[in-house]
């Protein structure tokens, strides 16, 4: 299986063991992740409140690039970035856009790309085949929190369900995991407001840990480096803000399964979360 | 009627027609950020439909647009399927064009500026310089100083940043874009 890969920022950065889990779970399913070359960021929340040509322009480069290196499937695992492309892909199908946005890239651009994220890649890889390379199951009671870039807008998306989504739990459950039904599934952490309003980044992940914590969770699986961030990074913050510390680890649906597979803490990144993560 | 006028380029501008929602407050019920707002969304909403030019200077002086996360609950949630955060990306861009940013605006709009410009000069995020950036624009040089030596033992912070071969293009669509005040958001 080939397909081609757009990392986006924050797995260069902030959050490169997702990068790592996820380049080490594809090689383990030998799946050929192609990066596309000379990726610019997507822009993220900063430009599309700031300025709606520029939110468009700098995804549709993007697109543009990959079909000029003619891929014509991308996997995106940056819930953000993922969410970026899928909507401006969605808006540049009125016509006025699409030309204004040529005239500023001077590129062409057909918008047939397929865009998917790391949930919709292993599942179109197969949870069988997954199953069946399974060497350590991954016997631990997880709360799957998706977040809200992965599944709104569902208009746009299409992806699982918007206010139970599922594919993340059943994923869990292949690699033999348990997974709970609590109510902060896709509740926002506070997304990029992490280091200019980290007060609100705060309380809105501690609700989020807390109701995992008090459900009996072991870890939260996510899929976005902004989640993870903000539920890891932010731990120190919103465990003053608690009234006992909550310790349990904040890990990606691809480190979960890398485990499964048998692929080393090191590997995987699990070294870089500060939580620590025993499972 | 000129008050009428600055909803219709909203509604122009972003598809949302504001005269669709019937106040059910599905949207306020959801977002989890309408306690700190000034209006919560299905208020803001109200006084969209009011028409008023008091009362759209209102919501573009009010930090519920800057608060607003694009979490897209709202949307989600809403009976009538109006695009709240869409509008709320349109209002933004109004209330720094007409000046009236609600003070609570200030750390935000600064984290988004020094995140466009690390993006303009090196064509990806380069988040030492981002919060370098974001530090001599808010003063807020202590912030954060604890958790950045472990992020950088951690392997999470380079030093230098990644940049792009084609930052030629990075600049161009800047200039054509953020810097034409004459394709700015009318």
């Amino acid at each position: 299986m080939k397909i081609g890969f757009y990392p986006g920022c924050s797995l260069t950065g902030s959050s490169r063991e997702y990068n790592e889990s996820v380049v080490a779970v594809a090689k383990a399913l030998e799946i050929d992740l192609v990066e596309l070359k000379d990726w610019n960021c997507c822009g993220a929340t900063a430009a599309h409140s700031m300025n709606e040509e520029l939110s468009l322009s700098l995804p549709a480069r993007i697109m543009a690039l990959a079909e000029e290196q003619g891929l014509k499937e991308i996997v995106v695992p940056c819930a953000a970035c993922y969410n970026r492309l899928k909507v401006t892909q969605h808006e540049l199908e009125d016509q006025p856009k699409r030309n204004r946005v040529a005239e500023i890239l001077q590129m062409p651009y057909k918008g047939d790309l397929k865009i998917i994220n790391v949930l919709q890649l292993l599942e179109a890889y197969g949870t069988e085949n997954i199953k069946a390379r399974i060497t350590q199951p991954f016997a631990h009671k997880v709360a799957c929190y998706y977040g809200c870039l992965l599944v709104r807008p569902h208009a746009i998306l299409k992806f699982d369900r918007v206010e139970d989504p599922q594919s993340m739990d059943a994923l869990i459950q292949v690699i033999g995991g348990t997974t709970m039904d609590w109510a902060f599934k896709t509740e926002c952490c506070g997304g990029g407001f992490s280091v200019s309003r980290t007060d609100l980044v705060v309380k809105l992940s501690g609700n989020i840990l807390k109701d995992a914590s008090d459900r009996g969770a072991e870890a939260l699986i996510v899929a976005c480096p902004m989640c993870q961030s903000n539920l890891d990074m932010r731990r120190g913050a919103i465990n003053k803000t608690l009234d006992s510390p909550i310790d349990i680890p904040v890990i990606y649906i691809t480190q979960a399964i890398g485990l499964a597979l048998g692929i080393g803490a090191k590997e995987l990144g699990l070294k870089r979360h500060f939580v620590t993560v025993e499972l | 009627m000129d008050k009428k006028h600055k909803v219709s380029d909203l509604q122009s501008h972003t598809g949302v027609e504001v005269m669709r929602c019937y106040q059910c407050g599905k949207c306020t019920a959801g977002c989890v950020l309408a306690s700190d707002m000034n209006y919560p969304p299905s208020y803001l909403m109200r006084l969209l439909q009011t028409g008023t030019k008091e009362n759209y200077d209102k919501i573009l002086h009010s930090n519920s647009i800057w608060l607003c996360l694009n979490c897209e609950n709202c949307l989600g949630r809403c009976p009538m399927e109006i695009d709240i955060p869409k509008m709320m990306d349109y209002l933004r861009t109004r209330s720094i064009s007409e000046n009236k940013m609600h003070p609570d605006s200030k750390p935000i709009i600064a984290f988004h500026r020094s995140f466009l410009d690390s993006i303009k000069h090196t064509g990806r995020l380069y988040e030492v310089g981002l919060i370098a950036a974001f530090k001599s624009r808010t003063f807020r040089f202590a912030q954060d100083l604890n958790i950045a030596p472990m992020m950088y033992l951690k392997g999470k912070l380079h030093l230098l940043p990644e940049k792009i071969k084609d930052r030629r293009h990075m600049k161009r669509i800047f200039a054509q874009t953020i810097e034409n005040a004459k394709t700015e958001t009318k």
